[in-house]
């Protein structure tokens, strides 16, 4: 569904990305794994279209993704980020049906949003609430449940779970891979965190060095001698 | 360095900056489709609405003190029955479009730059290109126009405000009488003197809202950031506004 073919970035001459191969198919969940610097977040800002890169190419089902195609991928795209970003200015739910808003009324946007909200556990009293309201748990949730707002096809996750405790890291993702599962999307998700890529994650892919190390199935990461440093300088929860 | 390179740099520099920020206010104004009507809105109240105290507070202290200066003053040289119409005069073609746009460029620059630098640290922007919306379109369009149609009606309300305080010492303390006073103010003042200021007013709006959303949207990374940005907004609205002021007036009276 995405394939990403020798991508090159660099900030200041400073290579971050030295020609980065990877692909996912339909409805997989892909864990992009790697220390803090090894250009995760620049990779997914450049399949964003966030940041433009120096090299290489990124196909979107078939298409090179550019600024004719963009506009179609990013009607079909959700994504949780790592601080969730919730419009400080618009309540709970005007955030989860940001997208809706702008194709049908209110009346109906808030449904579907308070029904998004009761699939990632809070309640329609959360719905009014201002985001500097929430918890950093809910507002990881809020977060999803505008990502999954309008059943994209691709869901990107970017450091999950990061900044929660152990409890609430697990139960995002349990969410995540509920939602994986139950929609068929195509998952892609940031992440430093073990315990998110054995639970969201059917493959993984380390990038090291601005380069894909090693890629495989989740249950063979393990065995995988690239692996071994990286995992056990990760912390477990 | 040789201070030839030195200046020749510098004038580079300052070109490209001219010319971004001038590209930047044209994608600002003219980026009309979609029209977030919901923003613009939200951006009339906050820009306009809500600044309405600051700017009639400052007129009307503004008006009163006038009338007392040009009281004091007029009386060298037996001239003090001008008060009514040098206060209208000041207020409408200048002091009320000048101190009118400070008050704004210091309330509403470093609001807009505030809010937007931090949406930038926090990844709200990107959030909005992920949820297929330009931020251009949906931060700055909106604060533009709604700049530029609230701060002239704010230069208004001003106008109005700070003649009313000159009024007030006028019949109040300095011995007028209320029916000339005000019949004095309006035979002297011409319509030219207030469209004059109420386009005064149109510019000033358009620098507050184009500074504050360009260093809001070139902020810097954490808090720090944000502050500096926020910083640079009302310093350059500020000397943007006189200085823009000092070219319509020369423009408009000259």
């Amino acid at each position: 569904m995405i394939q990403i073919h020798g991508l090159h970035k660099s900030f200041g001459g400073k290579p971050v990305l030295s020609g980065v191969d990877l692909a996912v198919g339909q409805g997989e969940s892909l864990c992009v794994i790697g220390q803090s610097g090894t250009g995760k977040s620049v990779l997914l800002k450049c399949i964003l279209g966030l940041t433009t890169p120096e090299a290489g190419r990124i196909l979107w089902r078939g298409s090179p993704l550019d600024q004719a195609t963009r506009p179609d991928f990013l009607a079909r795209f959700g994504m949780l980020f790592q601080g969730a970003a919730l419009f400080d200015s618009l309540t709970v739910w005007q955030n989860v049906a940001f997208r809706l808003r702008q194709r049908m009324p209110d009346v109906q946007a808030r449904a579907i949003a308070i029904e998004k909200l009761g699939r990632v556990g809070l309640g329609p009293e959360t719905a009014d609430l201002m985001p500097a309201e929430l918890s950093g748990g809910m507002a990881k949730r809020a977060g999803l449940a505008r990502a999954i707002a309008d059943d994209p096809a691709v869901i990107f996750f970017d450091e999950p779970t990061t900044g929660l405790d152990p409890i609430r890291a697990r139960r995002i993702n349990g969410l995540i891979r509920g939602i994986v599962t139950e929609t068929g999307a195509t998952a892609i998700t940031i992440t430093h965190d073990m315990d998110s890529v054995r639970a969201i994650g059917d493959r993984v892919a380390l990038l090291q060095d601005g380069r894909i190390a090693w890629e495989g199935p989740v249950p063979a990461m393990d065995r995988a001698a690239p692996l071994a440093g990286f995992l056990g300088n990760t912390p477990s929860l | 360095m040789n201070p030839v390179r030195l200046t020749g740099r510098a004038a580079l520099l300052m070109t490209r900056g001219i010319g971004a920020v001038t590209l930047f206010t044209l994608r600002g104004l003219f980026r009309l489709r979609p029209f977030y009507r919901r923003a613009f809105a939200a951006q009339l109240v906050q820009i306009g609405w809500l600044s309405l105290p600051v700017v009639g507070l400052t007129a009307l202290f503004t008006g009163a003190a006038l009338a007392l200066q040009i009281h004091s003053g007029g009386a060298r040289f037996q001239a003090s029955d001008v008060v009514p119409a040098i206060v209208a005069i000041g207020m409408v073609r200048e002091l009320g479009p000048v101190l009118g746009g400070l008050m704004v460029a210091a309330r509403v620059a470093s609001s807009i730059a505030a809010e937007i630098g931090t949406m930038k640290v926090t990844e709200q922007i990107d959030a909005l290109v992920t949820l297929s919306t330009d931020p251009m379109r949906w931060l700055v369009t909106p604060r533009l126009w709604a700049a530029m149609l609230t701060v002239p009606v704010l230069v208004g309300v001003g106008d109005i405000i700070g003649i009313m305080g000159g009024w007030l010492v006028g019949t109040q303390s300095l011995g007028f009488n209320s029916t000339a006073y005000l019949a004095n103010t309006s035979a002297y003042l011409e319509r030219w003197d207030v469209v004059s200021g109420l386009l005064k007013g149109v510019v000033f709006g358009l620098i507050v809202a184009v500074c504050g959303c360009w260093f809001g949207i070139h902020s810097g990374r954490g808090a720090a950031g944000v502050g500096r940005a926020t910083k640079s907004a009302v310093v350059a609205a500020a000397v943007g506004i006189l200085a823009a002021n000092f070219v319509l007036t020369g423009l408009f009276f000259e």
